[in-house]
């Protein structure tokens, strides 16, 4: 199952943290040390900077680096608490709606999606201004103003697990509603969460500092960063430094605040470390073809997942020209893995090395031909409604690998795939090359990518649980399809399967596979027989269960 | 047919979705099941299958028609009589991945089910032991967390979870269609022991025509939405009166029906329904 190896804690993550760190000790030792330099009004009036005042005084005396500095705990705290308010208020909103009825949820997500489409600093303004300048208000201010955005991500984040079957479980179970949000919802979405908060931190901080900037903020003889810029602007050309120390202290806690929540992202998603896509490799001397009848040979196939673990364990088998040979096995059992190294479409870290990997007269140990990879070997996937891309017409999809691989123009590309779709028993091809993936049904997706798979006349079909996910009745037809086509054309099919009743009634030949092995090699008959050896082949039928009754037979005549 | 049934649904019609996309998607079934019978409903993607099994729980709305349950009529009884029968009527879902909190132990996740309001697990630990124990499942499990269980063994706990309750009622929907072929042998034949222990009655969701001959008494069809054809299974199995009941049976592979060779039906372009995209692309 999931893999919960500790990963590395990325260095902006660590970054972040010690720059975050070096700002709460600023904010908590600055005031004890320097409380009095950074209020003490002295004679010493915009002096240039000195030993003494290193970014001079301002124009009351006072030591401007050292007001920077005290400067630093209220403008953490006020950022904080503002940041506080907006994600309490915001993840309430946005969380619970998911846990009322319909129309409040409706209703409250159209007045957040309209705030949302105001900028929150303009909003920060209006409520500033009407709640009067001042610290307090300027937090409450920017509070309210952050809320919407809030609301409108952690919505979407409940939204996608609110659908979860757990929650649904939990509501007929009778908890209540409250419950379910603090121990279903919010628990699952706290880590993204976590990472928003950092981020929003140092929005929150301009945001703040912006607003004691324009004097609706903090006031005299308070001051935090923003008010200290605020108080350097006159003097902008003659003291320059004034406003160096503030801005500084800016930009340090909001790269501090950034690198945290870039850091916690990519160190909370799992998907963060990858490793490239390897080569597959040859191991021991180049082997001769030892049966060069077969049309694909393996031999020594072996297959390791990224962390070193075998997933196919040096396997060897051929395929005949013409051949459906089906692999067999639960899940685990390396039966896709076989199949996607064949086609040299191994995911990314997973190496793959053979003594030999052959395909006609094609070494698919030595790299390169792509192109050719592509013409000769034709694949069908498991999920209809993932292979396609919804946003494209079928037909531009379709003739993708007519114009690519066989350079045929649009025109050419289009009348072959139509005879293709013909060929599939579709009706009317030039019609589903109009329309969108989402118009047509899974069945008639999967006879479309069969046929467009097939364009290159290719002479291995790699067929990946293709009948997996389709109704029964639907599977039966492609089932069909591939079987006639695999007696008409001659092209040989590898077809994988996790059902041992799916792979009886279409192969010819069928090979069980069981952790990276391959346990038993059976012909159709054999297999139809129950001539099985493997104890695992035995449990597998076994299992599988298969109808008993025959519904009896009807006149020929009665059929569609 | 002597006994009242356990569970009576009558001309019961269901709508989905809202505003325009809103849509009839059960028209007018009726059923009814015995207590200790299990009856499959079947069907395939868009019959209505699972939305008949959602509705009965609650999770769905009613349009028209009644849900009966062991006297009780669910849309209109107090709300708190529909609250203490909906929990003798469990249901567990298909997808043993969504179905359990990642974040929550399966000690937490049992003691929900019993308590749904406190979900104090030390107070019911005996009880969260005892359900563990008779899906086959230890002591250990309780301080552990979804991610550290098997496919079939997230199904065995959703099982557990689901009898914790004591129902007298199961809704199984699709619960093995997600499960490798020996995980499925070993979870229908726990399901079949647990159900003669207990004398359950069920409801049996499932598009596997094999499975479902071989778990069920009787047997349901429903094509779009509509009941097409009921009986015993011995009666629709082997002498099928309408034409889709026989083609669904003939498209079982490994069935005796089954003929690789047959000839392939023209498939027409049929726009779909905005449902049957939806469920297509999410």
């Amino acid at each position: 199952m999931s893999d919960r190896r500790p990963r590395r804690i990325p260095a902006s993550l660590i970054a972040g943290l010690i720059m975050l760190g070096l700002l709460v000790v600023i904010a908590v030792v600055a005031p004890m040390l320097w409380g009095t330099a950074a209020t003490a009004v002295t004679p010493d009036t915009r002096s240039a900077p000195s030993p003494a005042h290193w970014l001079g005084t301002d124009d009351l005396g006072r030591d401007v680096l050292a007001r920077t500095l005290v400067a630093t705990r209220l403008t953490l705290v006020m950022a904080a608490a503002a940041t506080a308010g907006s994600v309490i208020l915001g993840v309430l909103i946005g969380g619970l709606v998911w846990v009322g009825p319909r129309w409040l949820r409706e209703g409250v997500l159209r007045v957040i999606d309209s705030t949302v489409a105001f900028p929150s600093l303009i909003l920060a303004l209006v409520i500033a201004a009407i709640l009067g300048a001042g610290t307090a208000s300027a937090v409450v201010a920017i509070a309210i103003a952050g809320v919407p955005s809030f609301a409108r991500i952690t919505s979407n984040m409940t939204g996608a697990v609110a659908n979860r079957d757990y929650v649904g479980t939990a509501r007929l179970l009778g908890v209540p509603r409250f419950r379910l949000f603090t121990r279903h919802l919010l628990p699952n979405i706290s880590g993204p969460l976590l990472v928003l908060i950092a981020s929003s931190f140092a929005l929150t901080l301009l945001d703040i500092s912006s607003l004691s900037f324009v004097g609706l903020g903090v006031q005299s003889p308070e001051f935090d960063w923003g008010r200290l810029l605020n108080e350097g602007l006159p003097a902008v050309y003659s003291q320059p430094l004034q406003v160096v120390g503030p801005s500084v202290m800016l930009v340090f806690a909001g790269v501090a605040a950034m690198l945290t929540g870039d850091g916690l992202a990519v160190w909370l998603d799992p998907r963060s470390s990858r490793a490239a896509r390897a080569k597959p490799t040859r191991r021991g001397p180049r082997g001769t073809a030892t049966r060069p009848e077969a049309l694909v040979e393996v031999r020594g196939l072996t297959v390791r997942a990224p962390g070193g673990k075998t997933l196919v364990d040096d396997i060897s088998f051929e395929i005949a020209p013409g051949e459906i040979l089906g692999l067999v096995g639960e899940s685990g059992s390396g039966k896709s893995m076989t199949a996607m190294s064949l086609a040299r479409l191994q995911a990314d870290g997973v190496g793959v090395d053979a003594e030999v990997l052959r395909l006609d007269d094609l070494d698919l140990l030595s790299g390169g031909h792509r192109s050719r990879l592509a013409k000769e070997i034709g694949l069908v996937y498991q999920d209809p409604g993932s292979t396609f891309n919804p946003a494209l017409r079928m037909g531009a999809q379709l003739t993708e690998v007519a114009r690519v691989h066989l350079g045929l123009s649009r025109r050419a590309a289009r009348d072959t795939l139509s005879d293709g779709l013909g060929e599939m028993r579709i009706r009317e091809p030039e019609k589903v090359m109009g329309q969108h993936p989402f118009q047509l049904s899974g069945g008639m997706l999967q006879r479309a990518g069969i046929a467009s798979s097939l364009v290159t006349d290719p002479k291995l079909l790699i067929a990946d649980e293709p009948t997996t996910a389709l109704d029964v009745t639907v599977q039966a037809d492609v089932l069909r399809q591939l079987r006639r086509l695999n007696r008409e054309h001659g092209t040989a099919v590898l077809f994988i399967s996790h059902d041992i009743g799916v792979v009886e009634a279409l192969c010819d030949r069928v090979l069980v596979m069981r952790t990276g092995e391959i346990v038993e090699r059976l012909t159709a008959e054999q297999l139809r027989r129950r001539e099985v050896d493997h104890p695992y082949t035995r449990a597998l039928l076994a299992a599988t269960p298969t109808l008993k009754t025959t519904p009896r037979p009807i006149e020929e005549h009665d059929r569609v | 047919m002597s006994e009242t049934p356990l569970l009576r649904i009558s001309d019961l019609s269901v709508d989905l979705g809202h505003g325009i996309r809103r849509a009839r998607v059960l028209h007018g079934v009726g059923l009814a099941v015995e207590r200790g019978r299990t009856i499959g409903v079947v069907g395939e993607s868009g019959s209505g299958k699972s939305t008949l099994a959602k509705t009965i729980v609650g999770l769905h709305r009613v349009a028209t028609g009644s849900i009966v349950f062991d006297g009780v009529e669910l849309a209109s009884a107090p709300r708190a009589t529909v609250a203490s029968v909906r929990r003798r009527v469990q249901y567990i879902p298909q997808d043993p991945f969504s179905s359990l909190d990642p974040r929550r132990t399966i000690g937490q996740t049992l003691a929900e089910a019993i308590d749904p309001v406190g979900a104090r697990q030390r107070r019911h630990h005996t009880r969260i032991v005892e359900s563990l124990a008779s899906v086959a499942l230890g002591e250990d499990a309780v301080e552990r967390y979804p991610h550290e269980f098997s496919g079939g063994q997230r199904q065995r706990i959703a099982i557990a979870r689901a009898l914790a309750v004591d129902p007298d009622v199961i809704i199984a929907d699709e619960i093995t269609s997600a499960l490798d072929v020996s995980t499925q042998a070993e979870i229908l034949r726990l399901l079949e022991k647990l159900r003669r222990e207990r004398n359950l009655t069920m409801l049996f969701i499932s598009h596997n025509l094999a499975v479902v001959e071989e778990v069920c008494d009787e047997v349901v069809v429903l094509l779009h939405g509509r009941i097409v054809e009921q009986g015993t299974i011995a009666d629709v199995f082997a002498d099928p009166r309408e034409e889709y009941t026989r083609r669904l049976l003939e498209s079982v592979p490994g069935g005796a029906a089954f003929d690789v060779t047959a000839p392939v039906v023209t498939a027409a372009v049929r726009t779909m329904s905005v449902r049957g995209r939806r469920r297509l692309f999410g």
